[in-house]
């Protein structure tokens, strides 16, 4: 079951564009990765799902209802992360989270201490006296205590330690094996291929790409480096990209026959031969190029 | 309406209602205790007063008003107190929704499972309730000064009524308009210079109005819509523009639910 469904959703900020006629949809139980550089319309389309802002033409639908429509209904099912956590300053953490907490029905007393004691946060510290990374612990707590079945984190680990990102990944695992649904939105690609199923990709606006994270870094790029004398032109042929040359070692992307690559390698005396998968990172820029 | 939103709003309000209530008080306070000498010396208080020019006086109102009854020093003071209620009501209406905006934590609240009404009627009732508690104190301090130093005099306790009671009118008007106002513009920065401006801007229409003997200026100023000198004389409110005023009230409140519908709230980032 699609638990996001997005159909042709146009945003302008007056002349200034947000997103163009994006379409996607987000499975049940998955773990989407929403990946495109700053201003390409992440943080838009996130406003646009939770009717923080409105579409100017378009359908968007969660848990199969209009966005629109039914905003307060669908919020009850949904945790929000954002990109940069901002809460009543005078505030103390626990009164913060108390006050969250009642706008949900039942008892959230257990939860909280739970997920504050995984993320090592103290409670009684004043919201204005927290450093920018406790202030995005408050935000996960915030965005979890209520038992969501969809996550929306934008670009959640910026400004956490290594450490605190991967409790906050386990924590993640650990909803989404209770069958979240997450939305995950980043610029930073490393933490994306560690954890999603799916990739979408959106640049200017729009989505270049939707694929499976593994099709993706298969979808039969190999990264081929190459130590040895040859000639400058040696590799350009069908297949080859991002060709670069540093003194002796040449590394390239190739797509097509494997055979083919090798034979021309064989034509030389090389001295090492690397073959392997590319990163999601340089897969990505190749979308950039 | 969300009671931890209410509770939560009013709690913000309180030292602010302190203050201006604090404040009301000692203005009021510190006039009415000239009063008794005032009175006492009336004579020669109108000589002095009969110097200054004409416009002079029409700004501060004083050509309808009679420094000597109790209603009439009463009602001079209570122009300077229908200041600070236009520019406090006018701070929280403005404030409502676009203080939050400004400190970008409007986004907590609004990825809540609660509907925008919802939300605006929480946070406008716990407006209303800071305004209400600002008017009974405003009330007990001014019908307090007036028992203390009325001397003994005899004195229209109609007129005060009417006076007192106009200021709710004038709180609401100022109220309903700066919410609308603030809900009209993408972003407010700071909420104090519209507000100034908002209320003395009024007043001066009004005061200028004075001078000219602008009829259609008079209308333009909330100040001139209950002018004391003409609440005392009269002893009832202006009818016409008492409704529109109501009108004005609804009306501007019903655009704000609208708009408020309807508005996109701006990212932090």
């Amino acid at each position: 079951m699609d638990v996001i469904q997005v159909n042709e959703l146009t945003k302008y900020y007056g002349k200034s564009r947000g997103i163009e006629n994006l379409s996607f949809s987000v499975l049940e139980g998955e773990i989407f990765g929403f990946i495109g550089p700053n201003g390409a319309g992440k943080s838009t389309t996130i406003r646009l799902l939770l009717s923080l802002i409105h579409p100017t033409s378009g359908l968007a639908s969660i848990f199969g209802k209009d966005v629109t429509k039914k905003g307060p209904e669908i919020r009850s099912q949904v945790g929000y992360l954002p990109s940069e956590v901002f809460y009543y300053d005078h505030m103390h953490v626990g009164e913060l989270l108390k006050y969250s907490a009642s706008f949900y029905p039942g008892d959230h007393k257990e939860r909280i201490s739970y997920l504050a004691e995984v993320m090592e946060l103290e409670m009684n510290r004043k919201i204005r006296d927290l450093s920018y990374g406790n202030k995005k612990k408050v935000g996960i707590v915030q965005g979890l205590l209520h038992n969501p079945t969809l996550l929306f984190l934008d670009e959640p680990t910026s400004g956490l330690d290594p450490l605190m990102q991967r409790k906050f990944f386990d924590l993640i695992r650990e909803e989404n094996k209770k069958g979240v649904t997450v939305f995950f939105s980043s610029h930073f690609l490393g933490e994306v291929q560690r954890l999603c199923d799916r990739v979408g990709i959106i640049r200017e606006g729009k989505m270049v790409e939707i694929s499976d994270i593994h099709t993706l870094q298969k979808n039969n790029y190999k990264k081929i480096g190459v130590l040895g004398r040859h000639e400058p032109a040696s590799f350009e042929m069908p297949g080859v990209s991002n060709l670069h040359r540093e003194g002796e070692w040449t590394q390239f992307f190739y797509s097509g026959d494997i055979n083919q690559v090798l034979q021309r390698v064989s034509g030389f005396e090389i001295q090492d031969l690397s073959i392997g998968e590319p990163t999601l990172e340089e897969i990505f820029m190749h979308y950039y190029e | 309406m969300n009671r931890a939103i209410y509770r939560y709003e009013l709690r913000q309000r309180w030292s602010s209602v302190g203050i201006w209530a604090g404040s009301l008080a000692a203005l009021l306070l510190t006039f009415m205790a000239l009063f008794p000498s005032f009175s006492a010396d009336m004579a020669a208080m109108n000589q002095v007063l009969d110097n200054f020019p004409p416009e002079f006086k029409a700004v501060f109102g004083l050509n309808a008003l009679n420094l000597a009854t109790l209603e009439g020093y009463f009602g001079f003071c209570f122009v300077f107190c229908q200041l600070c209620l236009a520019i406090q009501a006018a701070n929280y209406g403005l404030g409502l929704v676009s203080v939050e905006e400004d400190e970008l934590t409007a986004d907590f609240l609004l990825t809540r499972p609660l509907s925008r009404p919802t939300i605006l009627t929480s946070k406008l009732l716990a407006t209303l309730t800071s305004l209400l508690v600002t008017q009974i104190l405003f009330w007990a301090v001014s019908l307090a000064s007036i028992a203390m130093f009325r001397g003994e005099g005899p004195y229209e306790p109609r007129a005060i009524m009417l006076l007192l009671g106009s200021g709710v009118i004038f709180q609401l008007l100022f109220f309903s308009l700066g919410l609308m106002i603030s809900l009209m513009v993408r972003r407010m920065h700071s909420v104090t210079p519209w507000s100034l401006g908002l209320a003395f801007g009024t007043y001066v229409i009004g005061a200028f109005s004075g001078i000219l003997g602008d009829v259609k200026l008079e209308y333009l100023s909330p100040f001139k819509h209950f002018d004391p000198g003409k609440i005392i004389r009269d002893l009832q409110y202006d009818m016409p523009v008492l409704i529109v005023d109501v009108m004005i009230v609804v009306v501007a409140i019903s655009v704000s639910y609208w708009l408020y519908q309807k508005r996109d709230i701006a990212s932090p980032s």
